[in-house]
């Protein structure tokens, strides 16, 4: 073998095992500094309570819901819009459009979350207070729409890369039998490339999950349970953002880890979902 | 990241620079020196830390300053451990923290703790218990205080925050602050809320307060520099700026500075009240 060869796959094996080692790391450390509360036998009392540091009360089952309820619904709206905006890149709109659209997207794609976050205080949550009014526009809903945004793009180019692989002889079969686009697109494509299409749900899930800043901008942060999509909410990230700023060894601290934990075992089962759908084979009709 | 990092970094600043003749003998201090201070911590302080650092920097380019805010909560623990030279705090580090961190503190000028609402809202004056009653969530809707019949949104700051401190124990009198309450992150963000919310309501430095917000008067006295200093408006606390240890070097330098006639007329500049 030659020497750079050589070099180069000692090379790639450092750069697996590391990144391997690290992701491990990074959950033990976790599970080691939240035994206390395993110990303890609070963690799960801490998924179950409100947040009262006040009444010695650290639970944070709201946090938990507000990440659900703000990546759900963020991903509830972008889901259809990205369906759509692929079905138009890839099948229905004219070339040069489709192209312009796709890089658009790309460009997207790097765009920091805080400029989102920036530009909703600005321009969404003043119309959302002023359209429901109730509460400050600071709520569920606009944080929601932002991760809509956010995701969007990721869940777009996964679909548009899913439909381009659609053997080319499906699609001329379509044409030869006389199917129109849509036919095209509903009963060839869709069910040829729902594999990619789930797995761009998936990892848009985890995006809108870790994401930080849209709702810590956004979402008010509010501590309460919150009961409608209007109402100020506090996601997991946005909770140990907000609580690691104040203290390194008081009780509430110590539980940012039980926060922690929750959302790598989110990602984790989101992650291996994937996995176990890309492993199956290709489904044949 | 996750916080709000105003971060200053200004690097060589002027090619012809002026320096006025009278500031030129507090300034001149820094003749000669380079390295860097690092600053975090309360965000009340940052106006006043933004000023003094473009001066130094204007004179002497060889000196770099970072500003950081987070909260004078992060102000004590990262100078406590290091990571900055001097950790700003609007409220004085409790004992523990002093023994803890060997924290010298120096407070330079004293502020107050103003509730603030949209300049739009008809409600400019509040009696101690309503107020108290809206931050625990009893007050819940603008027309109960003489305004539109509006939901009320209270916000408030985290944890880490002197102001939010202050305010809870001299204003709430340690009392209840809803969990309803949206959360943001600095003065600054507090003052961009409310200028943005016709109904919220919330509290910032009185140095933070402008046009964009509008005072309210507590038990008839309005929150203004001048009752701070008369003594009228009793919600006030000192700025600090602490140092691990005695301070040495350029940070002795940037805490003299603050001392100074010029440091203590920026100080009174962006709205506090200087010590000397």
């Amino acid at each position: 073998m030659k020497l750079v060869e050589h070099f180069a796959e000692k090379f790639f094996w450092f750069a697996a095992v590391l990144s391997l080692a690290v992701t491990i790391l990074i959950f033990g450390f976790m599970v080691i500094l939240g035994l206390p509360l395993f110990k303890g036998g609070q963690f799960f009392d801490l998924l179950s309570k409100p947040w009262l540091p006040d009444h010695d009360t650290l639970g944070i089952y709201p946090m938990i819901v507000g990440t659900l309820s703000i990546s759900l619904l963020g991903l509830g709206f972008a889901f259809p819009l990205s369906l759509g905006c692929s079905a138009f890149i890839s099948v229905l709109g004219p070339k040069g459009l489709s192209k312009i659209l796709k890089k658009t997207v790309q460009l997207m794609t790097g765009i920091p979350t805080v400029i989102y976050g920036f530009v909703g205080i600005f321009l969404l949550v003043p119309i959302i207070r002023e359209v429901f009014e109730r509460g400050s526009g600071m709520c569920i809903l606009s944080a929601s729409f932002l991760l809509c945004i956010l995701v969007c793009p990721t869940m777009i180019l996964f679909f548009t890369d899913s439909f381009d692989q659609v053997p080319k002889s499906f699609l001329d079969a379509v044409d030869a039998l006389g199917g129109n686009k849509a036919q095209k697109i509903l009963y060839v494509i869709l069910p040829y490339s729902w594999r990619g299409i789930l797995t761009g749900l998936i990892l848009a899930l985890g995006r809108a999950m870790g994401d930080t800043m849209i709702a810590l901008m956004v979402a008010g942060n509010a501590v309460a349970l919150p009961d409608s999509v209007l109402d100020s909410a506090r996601t997991l990230t946005a909770h140990i953002a907000l609580v690691i700023a104040a203290d390194f060894e008081s009780l509430e601290f110590k539980t940012l880890f039980a926060c922690g934990i929750i959302l790598y075992l989110f990602t984790t089962v989101i992650a291996l979902s994937v996995r176990s759908i890309e492993s199956k084979p290709w489904r044949k009709k | 990241m996750t916080k709000t990092y105003i971060r200053v970094l200004f690097i060589c600043c002027a090619v012809c620079f002026f320096v006025s003749p009278c500031f030129s003998s507090t300034l001149d201090t820094f003749e000669g020196q380079s390295g860097t201070i690092k600053i975090s911590g309360g965000t009340a302080h940052i106006p006043v830390m933004k000023e003094a650092a473009k001066r130094i920097i204007t004179f002497n380019s060889d000196i770099q300053i970072s500003i950081a805010g987070g909260g004078s909560g992060v102000g004590i623990k990262q100078v406590g451990e290091g990571l900055v030279d001097i950790g700003n705090s609007g409220r004085a580090p409790t004992d523990e923290e002093i023994n803890k961190y060997q924290l010298k503190m120096f407070k330079w000028a004293i502020d107050g703790v103003g509730v603030v609402v949209n300049p739009k809202n008809n409600v400019k004056s509040l009696i101690k218990t309503q107020l108290v009653d809206i931050f625990s969530g009893k007050i819940t809707n603008w027309k109960d205080l003489g305004g539109l019949d509006k939901t009320i949104n209270v916000y408030t700051r985290d944890k880490a925050s002197g102001t939010r401190a202050v305010f809870w124990k001299k204003a709430l009198d340690k009392g209840e602050i809803t969990d309803k309450a949206n959360f943001v992150v600095s003065n600054g963000a507090m003052k961009s809320a409310i200028s943005n919310d016709p109904y919220g309501i919330g509290y910032v430095s009185v140095g933070h307060i402008d046009e964009s917000v509008a005072p309210v008067a507590l038990d008839g006295v309005v929150p203004t520099l001048e009752n701070v200093k008369q003594g009228k408006y009793k919600i006030a606390r000192g700025l600090y700026s602490n140092t691990k240890g005695e301070p040495s070097g350029l940070t002795k330098k940037f805490i003299e500075y603050l001392f100074s006639n010029e440091g203590q007329q920026i100080a009174a500049d962006k709205g506090f009240i200087p010590v000397k």
